[in-house]
């Protein structure tokens, strides 16, 4: 039972790490990205073909992809969501879903239907454990990707607070026309944060694939656990997020307890009863549940 | 005194000749599979499927604001509650719209809690809905996980019998619906149902009651799609729980609606037109079908939001089945041409109507 704890909040890292880029991206500019999951499927899939095609190990590999994953968050921003933003709060949404149609089956067209693995790429790490008192194995991965995510979450943090840069894309998430008016550079702002955020699919992308097989198809099932995850961490720090995640993988952890098809179906009950709570507890329904905010300065 | 005062009308004559073209259409339709060959008369089928879905989506996003990406859960309730009536001994045919009613009766919890979030939340939140549904299906030891059963007890109809009275359920369920939301929407909800679409708060303010017409089209939405989802299963004859709560059906509606015009009842039904015609003339394409229906849908929504038909219609003043009302202004120095209002005005009266 204890074991089982442990590997759920290790796995809860992971959930963490995969949504603190749509909780950011959410709070920065009050867009869900629909494309999210594939996106982190698309980074998956460009180690692969890396490490299959090229011998470039993932570790190595993620110096090409995560460069490359902050272009493409750039581009995201400045070519479809600047731009669909504009025709008000729902098209972003239709936007970024007709993206990540595209993606998944541009995947499949290229990659097919099979599942694949970074694990056979990284040597013994994907299976080594150490053993912990109380004879607790825990994958060495597992702890990789867990404290990946905290420093990730920390950084972005001290970032967000402490630099310049952070501190206008906290302004522009605030009030972007205010932000302008005191030199802020709101579309610059919002490309860097929207960079940022691929950078984080990115590296989320890498542990999905050294920790599990994934598919062309298998973003969706990664932005429901990515927003789940945000949601029931919900408006905090980002520190909610990782707090949200481990509740998430305690949870599923429990439903396949239960039952053996109960996996998935704990996390979803999860979110729907702290999402039930929330709404009924407070007033946050009408104000948006995934509103991070950052700074707790004000 | 009159002939100056500009004039309140509700339709034009376009409008009047297109009600009576639209019931000429039926007609036709409904004597058609007389001249139409089997397999045309299956394509019919899902065409109107393919109408309702279209039409039950742009009510919720279109008129109602809600976007949601999890429909497929009350596509695959339909079918799922028609496979567990007809098990249970009702008539296959009765257990499609008893199927959809409790799909309907179901869809109202939901909204409850639902609606209370917004924009994207909502709409991730239904798909997290979708997802949940599909694996609770998938426990039903009747349906046998993603093996799936069928509606065998529609096997004692024979094939052309079965056929026909599909096409006529299908032909009947579409005109209802349609006919259903286009009361709705020329009644006074319909006047509520664009304030909220035009900005909520606004209308909040003036007395609309925003959640209750908004839970009005979100039952009304999953009651059309059950009935789709339900219609579906008969054509198909199998239920796999894969492929009807697949978000498929969901990009199928986003497509139809955003090609043919988010927010105008013309403009569903030209989407479901046009999504027909690519899938018959590239649905064996395959994977490249799906990369160019979301390509498009992409491509749609950041230069051409409104869609076909709304582009069209804010372009030529065009007005066919119109829920709205217009203004037009008399005949004076000002507007020589007079009968025909400008687009402009048009638009304007359509914003406020």
């Amino acid at each position: 039972m204890m074991n089982q704890i442990v590997q759920g909040i290790l796995l809860g890292g992971y959930y963490a790490l995969i949504a603190c880029g749509l909780s950011f991206m959410f709070s920065v500019m009050r867009i869900i990205n629909l494309a999210h999951g594939s996106l982190a499927v698309l980074s998956a899939f460009a180690l692969w073909l890396l490490a299959s095609r090229f011998h470039i190990p993932p570790f190595y590999g993620l110096a090409i992809v995560l460069p490359l994953m902050a272009v493409i968050g750039w581009a995201l921003q400045r070519f479809l969501l600047e731009r669909s933003a504009r025709g008000g709060a729902l098209l972003p949404i239709l936007t970024t879903f007709g993206l990540a149609i595209v993606i998944d089956n541009m995947l499949f067209e290229q990659f097919g239907a099979d599942t694949r693995s970074l694990a056979p790429f990284i040597g013994s790490l994907s299976y080594d454990s150490w053993e912990w008192p109380g004879s607790i194995y825990v994958g060495k991965l597992a702890v990789i990707i867990f404290v990946a995510a905290v420093v990730l979450l920390g950084g972005l943090q001290l970032f967000l607070t402490r630099t310049g840069l952070g501190r206008s894309i906290r302004a522009t998430s605030e009030d972007p026309d205010t932000a302008g008016l005191v030199g802020v550079d709101a579309r610059r702002a919002n490309a860097i944060a929207a960079a940022i955020a691929m950078v984080t699919v990115g590296l989320a992308g890498a542990f999905l694939g050294m920790r599990a097989t994934f598919d062309p198809y298998a973003g969706a099932t990664q932005l429901l656990f990515a927003f789940e995850a945000a949601v029931i961490g919900g408006a905090g720090s980002l520190w909610g997020t990782l707090i949200g995640g481990i509740v998430l993988a305690l949870a599923q952890t429990l439903g396949a307890k239960i039952h053996p098809q109960g996996f998935l179906i704990g996390g979803h009950v999860a979110f729907l009863v702290v999402l039930f709570i929330r709404l009924y507890t407070s007033g946050l329904g009408l104000r948006g549940l995934l509103r991070l905010s950052t700074g707790k300065a004000s | 005194m009159s002939a100056a005062s500009p004039t309140i009308e509700r339709g034009t004559a376009a409008s009047r000749i297109a009600g009576v073209g639209v019931l000429a259409i039926i007609l036709l339709l409904a004597v058609s599979p007389q001249f139409l060959s089997a397999g045309a008369v299956d394509r019919m089928t899902t065409l109107f499927i393919y109408v309702i879905l279209a039409a039950m989506w742009n009510a919720l996003a279109g008129f109602g604001g809600l976007v949601s990406v999890g429909q497929q859960v009350f596509f695959g309730l339909g079918a799922y509650f028609a496979i567990r009536l007809a098990n249970a001994g009702l008539n296959p045919f009765v257990s499609l719209f008893v199927s959809a009613v409790i799909v309907g009766a179901v869809s109202w919890p939901i909204s409850l809690f639902m609606l209370r979030l917004k924009n994207g939340e909502f709409a991730i939140g239904m798909w997290v809905i979708a997802a949940l549904t599909h694996l609770l299906v998938n426990l039903d030891r009747l349906i046998q996980g993603e093996t799936g059963t069928s509606l065998i007890s529609l096997n004692v109809y024979d094939a052309s019998t079965r056929r026909l009275t599909i096409y006529w359920l299908a032909l009947a369920s579409m005109t209802a619906l349609l006919a259903i939301l286009f009361g709705l929407l020329r009644g006074s909800t319909g006047a509520a149902i664009r304030a909220i679409r035009d900005n909520e708060d606004a209308a909040a303010s003036v007395g609309v009651r925003v959640t209750g017409t908004k839970r009005l089209l979100f039952v009304l939405a999953a009651f059309g799609i059950g009935v789709a989802g339900a219609l579906w299963l008969a054509t198909s004859i199998t239920f796999q729980p894969k492929t009807y709560f697949n978000v498929q059906w969901t990009a199928y509606m986003i497509f139809m609606v955003l090609v043919g015009g988010i927010g105008t009842f013309e403009g569903a039904i030209l989407g479901a037109l046009l999504f027909f015609l690519i899938e018959t003339w590239f649905g064996g394409t395959g994977v490249w079908y799906l990369i160019g229906l979301g390509a498009t849908a992409l491509v749609f929504s950041l230069l051409l939001p409104r869609g076909l038909w709304g582009t069209l219609e804010e372009r030529f003043g065009w007005r066919l089945l119109s829920v709205g009302y217009r203004v037009k202004l008399p005949p004076g120095p000002s507007n020589p041409t007079g009968e025909i209002a400008s687009p402009l005005q048009t638009t304007n009266s359509r914003e406020k109507a």
